[in-house]
């Protein structure tokens, strides 16, 4: 997994609430036996026409966010289906770290495998950074994983929680499977208990 | 010893590491496994050289994608990607060595119906599968909730997911429930109340009279859509009516393993003193048929009410009202009962259990769809659709001009032939009314399948209680 440190980019404002993970990478998409390549079809019915020409008002096609990396949006991003398709497509665009009020459980957990960072902020700083964004390409916003900090463009600095395993994980590009196999011994003893408890499992 | 909710219960039981700042290794009993969330969870095995570590545990089954109609043996009925994706799970599942019910076994269906089922579902358990609506086995006083790829991965190679606990919700229903009202009416008036995010951080456990009173079948629709309302898991304690539907499965304990584990289900229930972090009572006599008017599951109203204007909202469901009202092609404050309806799906994961469908077939009975109405009616596993025919159920559907489909997934998600045409309106049993779910472009009003039956009489969203 990518790790992510330190990021200075260009936020993409998207002030919509629920956005579910059906907006962000539709259904056909899903077929896919791979992880790769779905940045192109991110968002992909609010992006393109039935004729799958480029819809111009929609924030990802207008000239100066093409090459966003920040995404900012309203409450409950990420809600619905627990599809990991959503922040694969996310990460292939280039975007690595979303600022929202909130998150649905399974999608931020999700964003944490991937090398996205997904930032809650109240409400109030996400206006903030929403009229930030709202600047266009020279608005780049700076984000600290290590100090947890967030630095709008006009140097307004906010704080922000994470947990810190998944801190962790994210600072060094840690792969979950191999740090839970060197507590192998914990889970063969638990099974052995729970094979004499619940012996009918 | 403290006092404990039902998820504390569990929780302990399943705790196999616990690390300093209180993230766990919660161990995971009963793994599902379906055909589009899993192919790169089993090339990510294959790239590090894992294994499975319990493939007795790993139950995987093809719904997503598979098609409904009855000529699917043929091979055309399947676009390439749709093909490619369920040999990969039948490659896997043999590699693998996974207890495995491929397209053409009769058990085969929705993955969340084919589990508690067979048996693989039971008290007490921690179940996970790469879908939301895993959290329907929480109708058992399971444990059960969605992961994403990764976390499957971690699973098949660990038997563990890193968690962090959640808190505790508790969602009492008191008293009866009205006539014509059922537990999808429940589960929405729920979300409604909540909203889309209400559950996000939490458990909830569902109880009280009206809960209690449900049938096994009815539980399940009740936790499937916890997932809606944000929560991690939807959980209902078991009791006789649990012990009763899992006695015999064929993957239920027998004999004096049968003793065993029924003593110990018989303690998992939230002791009377536990601690909430949130409540919320409704009164079951206050519960109407539902009805979703907008493109969130929180958009839930009475069917005798109009559609809201945006202007009634607060903050950002201002603009996603708007959004909203203009993409189901609505008019604020037209009655919901104006809104003409096209098509009709009875099905998913939500509603498509016998008890569903004998609530549809006792609508539409005698009856006939209006003419021009193209409906659907796809039981959740294919024991579902046996029986519905030994019931005589299935006659009821084709007289009335039901479509009889074989099992799956269906319009629920439209990953399959099944979908929706841009503009097409749609009545469906299924869960999520999200822009373009069921198509680009098309509009799903969610309700229970009495309610979707009767707008497949009348031709328009319609109480169902005038017809009872």
């Amino acid at each position: 997994m990518n790790k992510f440190t330190t990021l200075s980019g260009i936020a993409a404002p998207l002030p919509l609430i629920n956005i579910d993970t059906d907006m962000i990478i539709p259904k056909q998409f899903l077929k896919t036996i791979k992880r790769s390549g779905l940045g192109v079809n991110l968002f992909d019915e609010m992006r393109y026409d039935d004729d799958r020409n480029e819809i111009p008002d929609f924030v990802l096609n207008k000239p100066q966010y093409r090459e966003a990396q920040i995404l900012v949006a309203g409450d409950n991003f990420g809600c619905g289906s627990s599809r990991e398709h959503a922040p694969w497509a996310i990460a292939d665009f280039g975007i690595t770290c979303v600022i929202a009020p909130s998150y649905a459980d399974i999608f931020y957990n999700n964003c944490f495998k991937n090398g996205i960072l997904p930032i809650a902020l109240p409400q109030e700083q996400v206006d903030v950074l929403m009229k930030d964004a709202e600047k266009g390409a020279n608005a780049r916003i700076e984000i600290d994983l290590e100090a947890q900090t967030i630095t709008s463009s006009d140097g307004e600095v906010f704080t922000f929680e994470v947990d810190s395993f998944k801190k962790h994980c994210l600072m060094n590009g840690l792969d979950d499977i191999g740090l839970t196999m060197e507590k192998a011994a914990s889970i063969d003893s638990f099974e052995a208990s729970a094979s004499q408890t619940r012996p009918w499992v | 010893m403290s006092p404990k909710t039902l998820y504390d219960k569990i929780w302990d039981a399943h705790v196999a590491h616990e690390a300093d700042d209180g993230t766990c290794l919660l161990y995971i009993d009963r793994h599902l496994v379906h055909e589009v969330t899993s192919p790169q969870a089993f090339e990510g095995l294959r790239m590090t050289g894992r294994t499975v570590r319990r493939p007795d545990q790993t139950i995987a089954v093809p719904d997503h994608n598979v098609p409904t109609t009855l000529d699917r043996a043929n091979a055309a009925t399947m676009t390439e990607d749709s093909r490619v994706q369920v040999a990969a799970l039948d490659t896997n599942a043999k590699e693998f060595g996974l207890h495995y019910y491929p397209v053409s076994d009769v058990r085969q269906g929705i993955v969340h119906i084919v589990g508690p089922e067979q048996g693989w579902t039971l008290p007490g358990m921690t179940v996970v599968c790469g879908d939301s609506h895993t959290a329907t086995h929480g109708a058992f006083g399971s444990l059960a909730h969605g992961i994403g790829t990764s976390e499957v991965e971690h699973v098949l190679a660990t038997q563990t997911l890193i968690q962090k606990k959640s808190k505790n919700m508790k969602v009492e229903i008191t008293g009866k429930l009205p006539l014509g009202v059922t537990a999808k009416d429940i589960t929405m008036t729920v979300i409604g109340e909540t909203g889309t995010a209400g559950g996000t951080g939490y458990v909830i456990e569902y109880c009280g009279e009206a809960i209690r009173d449900l049938s096994m079948e009815g539980r399940m629709t009740v936790c499937n859509m916890a997932i809606e309302g944000g929560a991690r898991a939807g959980l209902i304690a078991p009791d006789e009516k649990t012990f009763e539907y899992c006695m015999g499965r064929p993957h239920a304990p027998k004999g004096a393993q049968w003793e065993a584990a029924l003593a110990w289900w018989k303690t998992l229930y939230s002791d009377d003193d536990a601690h909430w972090d949130k409540v919320i009572t409704i009164k079951a006599e206050d519960i109407a048929p539902a009805v979703t008017w907008g493109t969130s599951p929180e958009d839930v109203l009475p069917i005798t009410a109009n559609v809201p204007a945006a202007s009634d909202f607060k903050g950002g469901k201002i603009e996603a009202a708007k959004r909203s009202i203009e993409y189901m092609g609505l008019t604020e404050g037209m009655p919901l009962t104006d809104i003409k309806i096209d098509t009709v799906f009875i099905g998913s994961c939500t509603n498509g259990r016998i008890e569903d469908l004998r609530a549809a077939a006792a609508i539409l009975k005698g009856k006939k769809i209006k003419e021009g109405m193209r409906a659907m009616i796809v039981p959740g596993s294919g024991l579902v659709r046996a029986q519905a025919e030994e019931e005589g159920l299935a006659d009821i559907f084709k007289e009335a001009g039901f479509e009889w489909r074989l099992a799956g997934c269906s319009m629920c998600l439209a990953m399959n032939p099944d979908q929706l045409a841009p503009g097409e309106r749609c009545a469906a049993t299924s869960n999520r009314n999200f822009e373009g779910r069921q198509g680009r472009g098309g509009r799903t009003h969610l309700v229970s399948p009495a309610m979707a039956a009767a707008a497949a009489i009348t031709g328009h969203l319609t109480d169902v209680r005038e017809m009872m």
